[in-house]
């Protein structure tokens, strides 16, 4: 069946089976293998991708599902050579290791600064809870966002 | 990463529409909504339906809704949204302590209400609390609307009152004063199904509980109603003596069986634990709304 | 991609904290990781296995598989065998089956191989697979596997009786250690488990084996720890020539130990290749990643230890190791235990004597995985947890009597009664530093006022010394590989560098660290050297990175050669300068006339000397680079001091990590942001090891966590804000006093947890043992009396 999603503001349309799951609907998409992921049982969150702004699992969703949707991945977060602050705020914190978990958590983090501008760290510890990360213990990942959120609160101000 | 065997896909753009396909294509037939039960178990070659009814599409089934007695809830409304509802953490708080164990905050994203009842896992935490809450579920099918109470939702493991061809379309919660309600859930980390759970909710009239609902979640091979829990509550004055005395029913009607969770004992004892310390905050939150 | 975009502008030239160079491509989701790479013509290979953990396979029917559209071959062992290929030798010089034949040995293992044009299509072929099983009693208990009646599992090995995979390995000295027993004024005893678990990394393992048969070069995709000790063992085991293959290994998921072993998959995509002439991709789905490679521990330990005046003297072990189905674990050849024997620890007994066999069950191969440093985390959580069992019976502070036990400053370079040579370290004041970040005493105050109102607090300590960087050639091989790693440094003639090395970052950071060694050594910027990794064709020899062993041994050789080339730059400076060497002194960047400092040459002037046309010093190349091949004198040896505060829910047992103190002292630190980033993620695995990772089987040997429902890693919810601390105790023999510190936090933090969950529980419920993992259910086990080993 003939399938177009709208990803990263691009109308992708492929003839694909109904079994197709997003997460590889997206990966098989040129330039677009950011998204990845790591477990059968959804559980590990490296294939989190934004649909019509919030975190879900493309492991667990048919690209069928999507049609009519907007998807964003990772790498909708550059634009036009700027980073995302969330981005920047990884770098800066020392927030990844092996980059595996990285896009997924990017997403995840994007999304929760987007609802919710100033988390504590017990509120992005639940919003990332959905997400495995192997290398970093956390810590760091958490203080990116809170990185992230002061930079994106001095931007408004001086806006 | 595993992937389903193959099947046919539509979306359905009506409830009657849906119901129509199901009955059409009979049992090989299922509908999918968040689908964050029914894909895992397709990706591991556990399900294999010939065909799936999208039903995410109709959002005339996304609804929290107050009525008059009643709080009627849409079978497509997503957790994240129960999650946030204001009118249920004012009225049946039960409904957020369990959302915040239920998965993670990306599942709560897609899966439903309608989809968590009927995959009918005994483990399951929304099953608890619309069972202590006394809810009534509405299913339409070919022949029309029934209403069915949650106990008589369950017929066995993993098996619900929905016909092949019939949908969940509501869930009705009773409203009635002196309602305090929670959810209590011990769990090997974070996101996990339950090792067990129990959902309470009381209602308070004139300093005696004149009800009581008692569910209990991963200790069965359904959720299990503690109805001889519910009954030796009822007409009682609230009392540490009284919680316990329901936990040690609890503990003993329950049928916990062992597993990677734990062992016999270990599930009936937190049976008991956890009916305490739910029909306490239960009761904290029924006094604090008569006050 | 240009530099990054950074708030920071800490920018050091050397050491420090400088962000990583490798976060532009990952955090543009740019890295490229096995299964992102697409190759023309590609095919996918998809592995059946075996539903059963110990049968005969009576008939392997293919027909309706290899009839299903998309699907080009079915591979079993029978077409294996006419290539040679059907089993394969192993690291620890076993041999394991690459496809089963006559047997399947655990549950999961591989029994046929199916490539077809996609991943969704080899899939569907696998149900069309029919094979006929006659299943068999399995050993799923190493403690009976070596009973008289227990099912013989190598029957494919001509001399093998029984189910015993390794000799005994023995070390330390038994009539001394019976000594120390006979005059010891306290002596505990008890029964140990180190369950099996997995280092599950989160890019599970996979290879894309593309063989053109015009030309015979065989080019792989793998994420591989050790690249090239793979390809070593591809020509040998494949009879390929070694030279016309290559390995790439890019962008690695993590790796922690479970991407060192070579896997069926591996072997079988690259029959494919060769036979079919395209490119095979194979990855496996993480349910094969839990069942079927490589796990960690599962050591099964009875220990005695004992005291005399206070102070530690003696030590007993026996050790029965699980191997699984095939001896596959990776260690030093002449260490089939691995480090285990560094279980005297940080401490100045008198005496000890270890012993461990392993045996061969019906499950998945491996033991040596998960940032072990080679059984260093079996060892250091045995010892640990005995000195908490002597401290409870002697009724002594546990860590009083550990300060009482350490070995001291002035004992180093110190001999172990097992024949290790400690470098360096000052334990009494790592430990000091970890109570007074934590705040001991006042963590005892409030246990005891807690304890009052029937809050179950528990503060549990481990002290750790492991050995890492293994190691000097005269005794550390690997299949007969020397453990040595090389470094190749090229300044180029604008002054810019290329340092390739052989170690393989899985996540560690070499793009940024071993940048900072040569900016450290030569003042080159890190931004302006390039390291490359990943490539056998394009990189030096070498064992690669496991075993923490990238800073001790190539960061220690790009320090060599770094200055190698600044031994050369002044040669070549000398010249330049028309002076002699000797009057030349070094500034970071620049070689300076000692009398007339203004008088220099800069790195990039000398550099470009090099490769002009003018003269070179007499005998001497042009050219400014350097190779070295480097082979440590010694392991090295980081310790730490950790402590842990956990609260136990007296109800329910559930055991919540509240805090969490580690001071590691590992030497000088190259870049502390990414050694406390590395301390940060291996804690966490701490924290799942101790309370919820565990791989069990039921009688049957069905494997019962074979996926993340049920295979539990810790969130973000379990783990603290953790709390680290440093002490700096050089090596004296590491050219930068570095020591590495990768598995430091996994050796060191399961025992600080249990020894807290222990604690907690001790004094109200008389606890003295719990086994990992200290699940709610099994805390609770416990409490009532009856702590139950895991199956």
């Amino acid at each position: 069946m003939e399938v177009k999603i709208t990803i990263n503001g691009q109308e992708v349309s492929r003839d694909v089976e109904p079994r197709t799951l997003l997460v590889h609907f997206i990966r098989d998409t040129p330039g677009l293998t950011g998204t990845h992921w790591g477990c059968d049982t959804s559980n590990c969150g490296a294939c989190v991708v934004l649909m019509d702004g919030k975190p879900i699992k493309s492991c667990t969703t048919l690209a069928a599902m999507c049609v009519g949707h907007e998807i964003r991945t990772v790498e909708s977060l550059e634009q036009n050579g700027r980073l995302d602050p969330i981005q920047m705020a990884f770098h800066e914190k020392h927030g990844l290791h092996c980059g595996f978990c990285t896009p997924g958590m990017l997403m995840t983090t994007r999304a929760l600064l987007d609802s919710n501008p100033n988390p504590t760290e017990a509120e992005i510890r639940t919003a990332i809870s959905g997400a495995i990360c192997r290398c970093t213990g956390y810590k760091n990942i958490v203080s990116a966002v809170r990185w992230a959120a002061e930079h994106e609160a001095a931007t408004r101000q001086e806006a | 990463m595993q992937t389903p065997a193959p099947f046919e896909y539509e979306r359905a753009t009506s409830v009657e529409g849906a119901i129509a396909t199901l009955a059409k294509l009979g049992p090989e037939a299922r509908l999918i909504a968040g689908g964050h039960s029914l894909l895992p178990m397709m990706k591991l070659r556990l399900a294999n339906p010939e065909h799936l009814i999208d039903i995410n599409d109709l959002e005339e089934l996304s609804y929290i809704e107050e009525r008059q007695n009643e709080i009627r809830i849409g079978a497509l409304t997503r957790h994240a949204e129960l999650l946030e509802a204001e009118l249920l953490a004012r009225r049946a708080p039960v409904f957020r302590d369990a959302e915040e164990v239920i998965a993670d905050p990306v599942v709560r994203n897609r899966g439903t209400i309608g989809g968590s009842l009927c995959q009918a896992d005994a483990a399951e935490d929304l099953s608890a609390v619309c069972a202590a809450l006394k809810a009534q579920v509405v299913i339409r099918g070919p022949s029309g609307e029934r209403i069915v109470g949650m106990d008589g939702f369950y017929i066995g493991p993993f098996t619900t009152a929905v016909g092949a061809d019939e949908m969940l379309t509501e869930v009705r919660i009773p409203l009635r004063a002196g309602a305090g309600s929670a959810h209590e859930k011990v769990e090997r980390r974070a996101g996990d199904f339950a090792i067990a759970a129990v959902s309470a909710a009381v209602w308070l009239e004139g300093g005696v509980i004149a009800d009581a609902g008692l569910a209990l979640g991963a200790l069965g091979p359904t959720t299990i109603i503690a109805s001889r829990g519910e009954e030796a509550l009822k007409g009682k004055p609230p009392s540490e003596e009284l919680f316990a005395e329901a936990g040690e029913i609890a503990k003993e009607d329950c049928a916990p069986v062992p597993d990677g969770r734990g062992p016999v004992d270990y599930k009936r004892h937190l049976a008991s634990v956890l009916t305490v310390r739910a029909l306490r905050h239960a009761t904290a939150r029924a006094l604090q709304q008569e006050a | 991609m240009a530099t990054m975009e950074t708030a920071t502008t800490e920018r050091p030239i050397g050491f420090g904290r400088l962000r990583r160079k490798e976060d532009a491509r990952f955090i543009r989701g740019k890295g490229t990781y096995l299964d992102d790479i697409r190759l023309p013509g590609m095919v996918h290979g998809v592995m059946l296995r075996s539903p059963y953990a110990h049968a005969k396979i009576l008939s392997i029917d293919t027909s309706k598989a290899l009839a299903h559209p998309g699907v080009a071959a079915v591979v079993t062992a029978k077409d294996l065998e006419t290539l040679g290929l059907a089993w394969m030798p192993t690291i620890s010089y076993d041999t394991q089956a690459v496809l089963a034949g006559d047997k399947v040995r655990f549950q999961g293992q591989e029994v046929a191989f199916v490539i077809a044009v996609d991943e969704y299509r080899a899939r569907d072929a696998l149900s069309l697979i029919d094979v006929e099983y006659e299943p068999l009693p399995a050993v799923v208990n190493a403690r009976k596997a070596l009973d008289p009646d227990a099912p013989l599992i190598r029957d494919d090995k001509e001399s093998q009786v029984d189910n015993l995979a390794s000799p005994l390995w023995e070390a330390g000295d038994e009539e001394a250690t019976d000594r120390a027993f006979a005059e010891a004024d306290t002596i505990v005893t008890r029964d140990i488990i180190y369950p099996r678990c997995h280092p599950a990394p989160l890019e599970t393992c996979g290879m894309i084996a593309d063989f053109n048969p015009k030309t015979g070069q065989l080019d792989i995709y793998n994420g591989n720890q050790a690249p090239n000790a793979h390809r070593t063992v591809y020509a040998h085991v494949a009879g390929l020539a070694e030279h016309m293959i290559r390995i790439r290994c890019n962008d690695i998921g993590g790796g922690f130990g479970n991407k060192v072993p070579v896997y069926p998959g591996y072997v079988c995509a690259i029959a494919g290749s060769i036979v079919a002439g395209v490119p095979v991709k194979w990855i496996e789905d993480r349910s094969e990643n839990l069942m079927s490679t490589g796990f960690a521990r599962d050591y099964v330990m009875h220990a005695e230890m004992c005291s005399k005046d206070g102070k530690i003297t003696g030590l007993r072990v026996d050790v029965i190791a699980d191997h699984g189905a095939f001896d596959s674990t990776a260690q030093p050849t002449k260490f089939p235990a691995g480090f285990f024997h560094i279980v005297c620890g940080s401490y100045d007994l008198e005496a000890a004597h270890v012993q461990v066999k392993a045996v061969y069950t019906n499950k998945a191969p491996g033991g040596v995985a998960y940032r072990c440093s080679f059984r260093i985390t079996e060892a250091v959580y045995l010892v640990e947890r005995m000195v908490d069992a002597l401290a409870l019976e002697m009724k002594v502070d546990p860590i009083e009597l550990r300060m009482r036990s350490f070995i001291k400053p002035e004992q180093f370079p110190y001999e172990t009664t097992t024949g290790w040579t400690y470098d360096s370290g000052e334990y009494a004041k790592t430990m000091r530093e970890a109570m007074r970040i934590a705040g001991y005493d006042e963590l005892r105050k409030e246990q005891a006022s807690k304890r009052a109102r029937g809050e179950l607090m528990g503060i549990g300590v481990s002290f750790f010394t492991e050995g890492v960087g293994a190691g000097p050639r005269k005794h550390m091989d690997i299949l007969g590989l020397a453990m040595n790693d090389g470094a190749d440094l090229r300044v180029h003639p604008s002054g810019k560098a290329m340092v390739s090395i052989s170690a393989q970052t899985q996540g560690q950071g070499h793009e940024t660290t071993f940048a900072q060694i040569v900016a450290e050594e030569l003042g080159i910027p890190p931004e302006d050297v390039q390291v490359r990794h990943g490539d056998t064709d394009r990189t030096p020899y070498g064992l690669g990175t496991y075993g923490s062993r990238s800073t001790p041994v190539s960061g220690a050789a790009v320090a060599v050669v770094s200055r190698k080339v600044r031994d050369k730059a002044r040669l070549i400076a000398a010249t330049m300068l028309e002076t002699r060497a000797e009057d030349l002194a070094w500034e970071k960047g620049r070689w300076y006339v000692k009398g007339d400092p203004e008088k220099g040459a800069m790195i990039e002037e000398i550099a470009q000397y090099a490769y002009s046309g003018e003269a070179m010093p007499e005998g001497m190349e042009g050219g400014l680079d350097a190779q070295v091949i480097y082979d440590p004198p010694n392991l090295t040896y980081p310790c730490g001091a950790y402590i842990a505060v956990v609260d136990v829910d007296p109800d329910t047992a559930a055991v919540e990590v509240r805090r969490f103190i580690a001071v590691d002292d590992c030497g000088v630190r190259i870049n502390p942001m990414i050694v406390e980033g590395q301390i940060h993620g291996g804690l966490a695995e701490g924290i799942g090891i101790a309370l919820m990772e565990v791989i069990t089987f039921d009688d049957e040997g069905n494997c019962l966590n074979g996926s993340f429902m049920d295979y539990l890693i810790p969130t973000a919810l379990e783990c603290p804000d953790f709390e680290l601390g440093e002490t700096i105790t050089p090596c004296p023999h590491h050219p930068l006093g570095a020591k590495g510190v990768g598995e430091s936090p996994n050796v060191g933090s399961p025992p600080a947890i249990v020894n807290a969950v222990i604690d907690a529980v001790h004094a109200t419920h008389g606890v003295d043992h719990i086994d990992m993992p200290c699940t709610p259910a099994r805390v609770w086990a416990a409490m009532q009396g009856r702590p139950e080993p895991p199956q």
